[in-house]
């Protein structure tokens, strides 16, 4: 006790050390979260000030128009039913596919495991590229299909190599006991290895809900058809035609009032999605660090 | 032993359809390189195509616009890697200096906060540093305000581009890059730092002579793998940062690619040269693979 209690004066050079490194992440932080700060302010603002660059750190005039208008958007909330449903129909299958494949690799007494599992991990190092891929899953009838969302990602070997690790971690009498009792594999990997494997599965998820959620090129590489477009594609679009949005704005019946403008849509959309990622990122702090190191430790 | 034998086959029926489905999503689009070797027209099947031997090939190298392209895509390519390179020692000190914090709340704001920008997407950062960098954005109105006629115009220049785009992907990835050793420092021995203390080490010492050399190594592997992966930028950030004022210095491989093959339509010429990208990217990850057995005695993948 008499040691750490020594321990806590500190030597001028460690005050000089603190003042200074605190001082530097205190400036870090700030950089990190003004630019979430200022888009939420300019939502709120009103919308002419915005428009005349006149807020800078406190909101001015506040309104919520922007966030009662953008929806007003031809067909924004079905482009963000779009999202959703590939987040939720993307993520659910991966993380199925995935697992099942961990669990059956695990297995070493498969037939030529190791050529097959190699056959599989070697994808993650060799792509045949942009353009093949592309031909590829044309061919196979995906262009202007909801399903490119979901079927060419299913199998993510990365995701597959942490679950299996996992799997791996597990004591092999947990499934030894359910084998006894007369069940199959299916049986096993449903009953068994699922749930004990939620920690894992809950990252791995978490993972590619994002990525499901912030992906916009393959909107912009297999779809035309605007009715599967996704909210960062049409994020995406409005950037670079941000007066176009302001006439469908017109065009979709809404009053276009100097209350909202372009610039405060862009601004307005832009925070519609980024709140759902701000409401899961507590969970995924929780994980990541986790994540990271399965990962670590099996390089 | 015959049991057996059936055993391990039926386990491996079970995992055929996976294998299957790889072949298909995975290898089955190495068929696209045949467009290679024919002069591609839209709309005509591959069969229909006129075949040309190494005729594209040699088109790369020999038509000067097609030359001039490539070495310009290159030269990005290659520029904004050396630019990403200088910050790469970056993570090492922010997670070494971080972790010397006390405060333990403090930290955990610093690394929630520096986190947080690598769960959005390059769309939503472009559209953030418009609001911030853009001709009303928030730098400039605060210039305004102050009085002075200077601008600040990042985004629609054709200055200092690379090292534009290597800041914003420190803004969104130095905090997740940090954790890898953040978690290296962690499983450092104590009882070393208490033995320098009682030497009498200062902080920086204690830093200097036994964090960093730990480091060191983890840092290497990742220097090592970035080397490996150097060619595969991605095109997402490039999309969303490109415009017409900086086109001539973001447009990096990939980007290039994507837009030969897929925006213009020449697909016989995308496919030449993402296959020679994807074969200089096989003989790097060797290469890259090799240089790692050779310094740490294990292979990185």
């Amino acid at each position: 006790m008499a040691k750490t209690k020594a321990k806590v004066k500190l030597t001028r050079e460690e005050i000089i050390f603190n003042i200074i490194t605190c001082t530097i992440f205190s400036l870090i932080v700030l950089v990190c979260l003004f630019p979430f700060y200022y888009l939420f302010i300019c939502t709120i603002s009103n919308a002419k000030l915005v428009d005349l660059g006149q807020i800078t750190i406190f909101p001015i005039g506040i309104n919520f128009d922007n966030y009662r208008k953008v929806f007003g958007i031809q067909n924004l909330l079905h482009s963000a039913k779009i999202s959703v449903l590939r987040v939720i129909i993307g993520t659910s299958l991966t993380l199925l596919v995935s697992a099942y494949t961990a669990y059956f690799f695990t297995k070493q007494n498969m037939w030529k495991r190791k050529f097959w599992y190699r056959l599989v991990v070697v994808t993650v190092y060799f792509s045949p590229g942009l353009i093949p891929i592309y031909l590829n899953n044309r061919m196979l009838g995906l262009v202007n299909s909801f399903w490119v969302y979901i079927v060419p990602g299913l199998v993510s070997v990365y995701n597959m190599i942490l679950i299996k690790t996992s799997i791996e971690a597990m004591p092999a009498e947990l499934e030894e006991s359910a084998y006894l009792d007369g069940a199959g594999y299916l049986t096993r990997f449903f009953k068994i290895v699922l749930p004990l494997q939620k920690p894992i599965l809950a990252t791995v998820g978490l993972f590619s809900a994002v990525q499901h959620w912030n992906d916009f090129f393959t909107t912009k590489l297999y779809i035309t058809n605007t009715s599967l477009y996704t909210l960062q594609f049409r994020l995406y679009e409005l950037l670079n035609q941000v007066s176009a949005a302001a006439q469908q704005i017109e065009v979709s019946g809404m009053d276009s009032a100097a209350s909202i403008t372009p610039t405060g849509i862009r601004m307005t959309l832009t925070m519609v999605i980024i709140i759902p990622i701000m409401l899961v990122y507590p969970s995924i702090q929780k994980f990541y660090v986790k994540g990271i190191m399965v990962g670590a430790v099996k390089g | 032993m015959k049991v057996k034998r059936e055993q391990d086959f039926k386990l491996f029926l079970y995992i055929l359809p996976v294998v299957i489905f790889i072949i298909i999503f995975k290898y089955l689009p190495l068929w696209g390189w045949s467009y290679a070797f024919v002069r591609y027209i839209p709309g005509k099947s591959l069969a229909k195509c006129q075949f040309v031997g190494l005729q594209n090939f040699r088109d790369l190298f020999s038509n000067p616009i097609m030359q001039k392209n490539i070495l310009r895509v290159l030269r990005n390519t290659f520029g904004i890697n050396f630019v990403a390179f200088l910050f790469s020692l970056l993570p090492m000190f922010f997670a070494i200096f971080l972790s010397e914090v006390r405060n333990k709340r403090f930290q955990k704001v610093v690394q929630t906060a520096t986190t947080l920008p690598n769960f959005i997407s390059w769309v939503i950062i472009f559209s953030m540093a418009l609001s911030m960098f853009g001709s009303n954005g928030m730098v400039n109105s605060t210039l305004k305000a102050l009085g002075t006629d200077a601008k600040v115009n990042v985004l629609t220049s054709n200055k200092h581009v690379w090292l534009t785009q290597v800041l914003l992907q420190q803004w969104k990835m130095l905090g997740w890059n940090a954790i890898v050793y953040f978690a290296g420092i962690a499983g450092l021995d104590q009882e070393i730092y208490e033995a320098a203390m009682v030497d009498g080490a200062s902080k920086m010492q204690r830093i200097w002579h036994i964090t960093i050399p730990q480091l060191i190594p983890t840092y290497f592997v990742l220097l090592i793998i970035s080397i490996g992966n150097f060619l595969n930028t991605g095109v997402d950030q490039y999309l969303a940062f490109g415009n017409a004022l900086n086109n001539d210095y973001i447009e990096v491989l990939d980007l290039y690619v994507y837009n030969l093959g897929i925006g213009t339509g020449q697909i016989s010429y995308g496919v030449v040269v993402g296959t020679l990208k994807s074969l200089v990217a096989l003989v790097l990850f060797f290469i890259a693979n090799t240089a790692s057995k050779i310094i740490r005695g294990t292979s990185v993948f």
